[in-house]
């Protein structure tokens, strides 16, 4: 059993490897960043592009080292060494691995917490969706609303407060980094501040029907004077049937029940929508 | 014809599915008049007349075409031949088309029907490529398209990759453990009859009002509780095919457990064996949840009743929990036969034994303990419980772990080995180590949470899916098909057209699913039918690189085809291979065996002098001939 020439097989792989992450590390794989949670994320995805690119090199490696050095030459019939195993080498490439993720799954965590810590002076904006039209809500400028495009100050952390009127939508901003579906009957939150003046969209990245790949809306990300303005410029409030929460939505249940296009308008009585709530 | 009739077959199936309609059809009229409701009413997402028939009339035809003929005959005490073969083997190609209960002609059955699928779904997916080639709408509209990829995946997951997987095992499978047949071979024949019935009501959906279903694959709700009837196609459809994923998984395991050869324990099991007990482990556990979940979406749109209308008090985000807690182990059930027919394939190829073979077979238990804990991870940004994103995190990258330990195996087997690269079943191994690696790589990226809230539900995650599932699956499953060729068919693929098939796979999935992951990254999402123009150019290139690899498929048809009917008689063990589905003639016996083998160790004894996996039962033990030396010199 000739000695593996390890020590050229180690720089070929760490070659590789940095080869590969050299060139992959060069391309802006998420496309512009406008959030404060982009720097965090992106920092996380270009540590896992060099640890993907160095396991890629170092199966490269082996598999074509293996496939140079020990491919059959014609008419050789024989076999190979009878090896079974190596307890040592299957060991390591047993807790290496484990060391690497368990490393990456706590780098994720850090990132999680990072990104969704919540600032005490942040802004609520409502996001209402239904097929195939985003509303949006502003509850600390009185309940004012707008259709189809909002806007944001930069450098205010927002929260936003996500429902849904029929299916799942969700709501993603590519620049942002921050994505989070809206379901019916919950309030779900995805936590954001912005920091690039600018004009992105929206984009509703849950199957929701025929109008799925059409359900955008425009942001705007703007100083603060011209967000003001432009919140100044909104009248009315939010309409009352798109503030259904899961609450909200047993006591509606309970007015139609009384009448003909009720949901349930098969005669049970009132307390049905609480044995409902129950069941 | 009245002989005929009383005959299982055809003519009786066909009279048994008129029946089956009529009876379901009149139950829903009889019941409707009796409860007083309209006997005839159209105006809903219900359609119980069409509903209730999509049940009964498939049943009407298995009893009219035999699948349980022998069970009522004993069940209602008349004499039953338990050594009855009457429907075993084949002699002609018109046994191919009867409730046989020979594994072998199960195992051709399902591959041949399973094949069928795939250039169907195959066929969606270029529709799907034809209409992306461009931004805009040109080809279907917005609701075919939905239904297109819905049904691609279906077909695809359900009709493909689980059932052919099932197949490629139900042949090799109990030859290898020295078994004359499964343990239940009625129960098995009728695990394949169900499939052709769900891949007809799945395809039916498209000729229902409103279009096929078009909820996607994961069928959300309340999107698919409010969808039109084709959903219910879909829901009905997943019982049938999951019933015969089920039954057929309680038939591996039995087989498995009870019915190997004298000598073969567990840690002289061939990997393929091992992957095939794994993976029976988590269909039964895991398919139930699909069944259920499609059952209550189902009970919802017909029988008015409610689980996940928030309206009425349900729990949107309830549905996928229940749906994932199947389909991620189902990704496993995708990938963990796979593995093992790779094993199979490299061991032989590189004349070597698997590297650490008991490690590989515990890493294989160790993926199955761990997929029953990471189904979550597609509900990162799903608005479910936030606690529960760390821990699901946490599980999910550790199932990299014993699917690292796989992948190094494998390359371990080939360090000091033979390797012999001529046959195309290697060439896709080889192949398969390296795409599914990429896919293994996205996976744990779309694994880590931060990163999943920007990737999910993006073009990133269908290359990743494709990435696992195309070069993980189907690589493996040509990989098996190539390998166990000769065995099935007694004659020898032409490797020539076979290194074109595998040339023109690699180049096509490389080139259709890697810019996939970029624009994914970039901003596009996923199940849409139009996008964004700036993704134009990209998604050309996609569909370019689609259409060759469609089109090299029929490389693959032909030389199956060709070579099935003419190709040079392969002898029974054209690879020199170990195992026992080597040792019998090409293809085996109709019983495989005249005596049971004896096996005497361990399964992939290349390069020990006078190592033997099995005696063959027709051999004098003492009159073995003697041992050839080994042409390489045996370790220092």
């Amino acid at each position: 059993m000739t000695r593996l020439p390890y020590l050229k097989l180690v720089l070929a792989t760490l070659a590789l490897g940095t080869v590969i992450s050299v060139v992959m590390l060069q391309v802006d794989w998420f496309g512009d960043a406008a959030a404060t949670a982009a720097g965090p994320i992106d920092t996380l995805m270009e540590f896992t592009i060099v640890i993907s690119s160095f396991v890629f090199a170092i199966v490269c490696v082996a598999l074509g080292y293996a496939l140079v050095k020990w491919r059959v030459k014609p008419g050789d019939e024989g076999d190979g060494l009878p090896i079974h195993g190596n307890t040592r080498l299957e060991i390591i490439w047993t807790l290496i691995p484990t060391a690497i993720v368990l490393f990456a799954a706590g780098y994720s965590w850090v990132v999680m917490n990072d990104i969704e810590d919540k600032q005490p002076d942040a802004m609520t904006v409502n996001v209402y969706s239904q097929q195939f039209a985003w509303t949006f809500g502003y509850p600390e400028a009185g309940n004012k609303w707008s259709e189809g495009e909002f806007h944001v100050p930069v450098d205010q952390q927002v929260i936003f407060k996500m429902h849904a009127q029929d299916v799942i939508h969700s709501f993603w901003v590519p620049e942002w980094r921050i994505k989070k579906d809206n379901v019916p009957g919950i309030t779900t939150e995805a936590v954001i501040t912005p920091n690039e003046v600018g004009t992105y969209q929206l984009i509703c990245t849950e199957l929701c029907g025929a109008g799925h790949a059409t359900m955008r809306a425009i942001v705007v990300v703007e100083p603060r004077e011209d967000y003001e303005k432009w919140l100044a410029g909104l009248d009315g409030e939010v309409p009352e049937d798109l503030l259904l929460t899961a609450d909200q939505a047993i006591e509606l249940q309970k007015q139609l029940q009384g009448t003909e296009q009720g949901i349930d308008s098969s005669g049970v009585d009132e307390t049905s929508a609480e044995n409902v709530d129950q069941s | 014809m009245a002989v005929a009739l009383r005959q299982p077959g055809w003519y009786r199936g066909a009279l048994g599915a008129l029946l089956g309609a009529a009876f379901g059809f009149g139950l829903v009229v009889a019941l409707r008049a009796i409860s007083g409701l309209d006997v005839f009413q159209t105006e809903q997402t219900g359609y119980p007349h069409v509903i209730v028939p999509l049940i009964t009339t498939p049943f009407g035809f298995l009893f009219g075409f035999g699948a349980f003929d022998y069970w009522f005959r004993w069940a209602a005490g008349k004499p039953t031949v338990p050594e009855d073969h009457a429907n075993h083997g084949a002699t002609r190609w018109q046994d191919y088309f009867k409730f046989n209960t020979d594994h072998k002609v199960i195992g051709i059955q399902y591959v041949v029907t399973t094949f069928g699928f795939f250039l169907i779904g195959g066929l969606l997916a270029l529709l799907i490529r034809a209409e992306l080639a461009q931004p805009g709408t040109q080809i279907v509209d917005a609701n075919v398209y939905n239904g297109l990829f819905s049904t691609h995946a279906v077909v695809m997951i359900f009709l493909f990759i689980i059932p052919m997987f099932a197949g490629i095992a139900n042949y090799v499978l109990p030859l290898m453990i020295g078994a004359p047949d499964m343990a239940f071979p009625r129960l098995n024949a009728l695990s394949f009859w169900l499939l052709p019935i769900a891949g007809i009501i799945f395809l039916g959906s498209f000729l229902a009002p409103g279009g096929a279903f078009d909820a996607g694959w994961t069928g959300y709700a309340p999107l698919s509780a409010g969808a039109p009837l084709g959903q219910s196609f879909f829901n009905i459809g997943v019982q049938f095919a999951g019933a015969s994923s089920i039954a057929t998984a309680l038939n591996f395991l039995v087989t498995i457990i009870t019915m190997r050869a004298p000598g073969m324990n567990l840690w002289r099991m061939p990997l393929l064996v091992w992957a095939n007990l794994s993976t029976s482990l988590l269909v039964v556990g895991a398919t139930p949840f699909i069944a259920g979940a499609q059952f209550m979406v189902l009970f919802e749109r017909a029988l008015g009743m409610n689980f996940f209308q928030f309206l009425e008090g349900g729990d949107v985000i309830s549905y996928q929990h229940i749906f994932w807690f199947y389909s991620h182990p189902a990704v496993y059930i995708m990938m963990l036969p796979g593995f093992g027919i790779i094993s199979e394939i490299i061991s032989t190829h590189s004349r070597k034994p698997v590297f650490g073979y008991r490690l590989m077979a515990l890493a294989l238990i160790g993926i199955v303990v761990l997929s029953y804990s990471v189904w979550a991870h597609h509900m990162f940004v799903a608005g479910m419980f936030d606690w529960l994103r760390v821990p699901i995190m946490i599980t999910t990258l550790l199932i990299a772990v014993p699917t690292g330990i796989k992948i190094f195996s494998w390359l371990g087997t080939m360090f000091y080995g033979k390797i012999h690269t001529y046959s195309t079943s290697m060439l896709f191994a080889l192949g398969f180590i390296v795409t599914f690696l990429i896919g293994g790589i996205s996976g744990v990226m779309v694994g880590m949470v931060p990163l999943d809230i920007h990737m999910s539900d993006t073009y990133f995650i269908v290359a990743h899916i494709h990435f696992v599932l195309f070069g993980g699956s189907v690589f493996t499953i040509f990989a098996g098909i190539y390998h166990w060729f000769p065995k099935m068919t007694g004659r020898m693929y032409d490797e020539k057209l076979g290194r074109v098939h595998f040339w023109g796979t690699m180049i096509g999935t490389w080139g259709t699913f890697v810019p996939q992951h970029w624009i994914g990254l970039d901003g596009m999402p996923r199940r849409v039918a139009d996008y964004a123009s700036q993704y134009g150019d990209w998604n050309l290139v996609i569909s370019v690189f689609a259409f060759i690899l469609g089109t090299v498929q029929l490389v693959f048809v032909y030389n199956m085809i060709v070579s099935w009917r003419f190709g040079p008689k392969a002898g029974n063990n054209p690879w020199r291979a170990n195992s026992i589905e080597w040792q019998v003639s090409s293809p085996p016996p109709v019983f495989n065996f005249d005596q049971i083998p004896r096996v005497v160790g361990g399964p992939y004894e290349y390069g020990t002098p006078g190592a033997r996996h099995a005696i063959m039962g027709d051999e004098d033990e003492l009159e073995l001939p003697e041992p050839k030396p080994s042409t390489v010199a045996g370790p220092a």
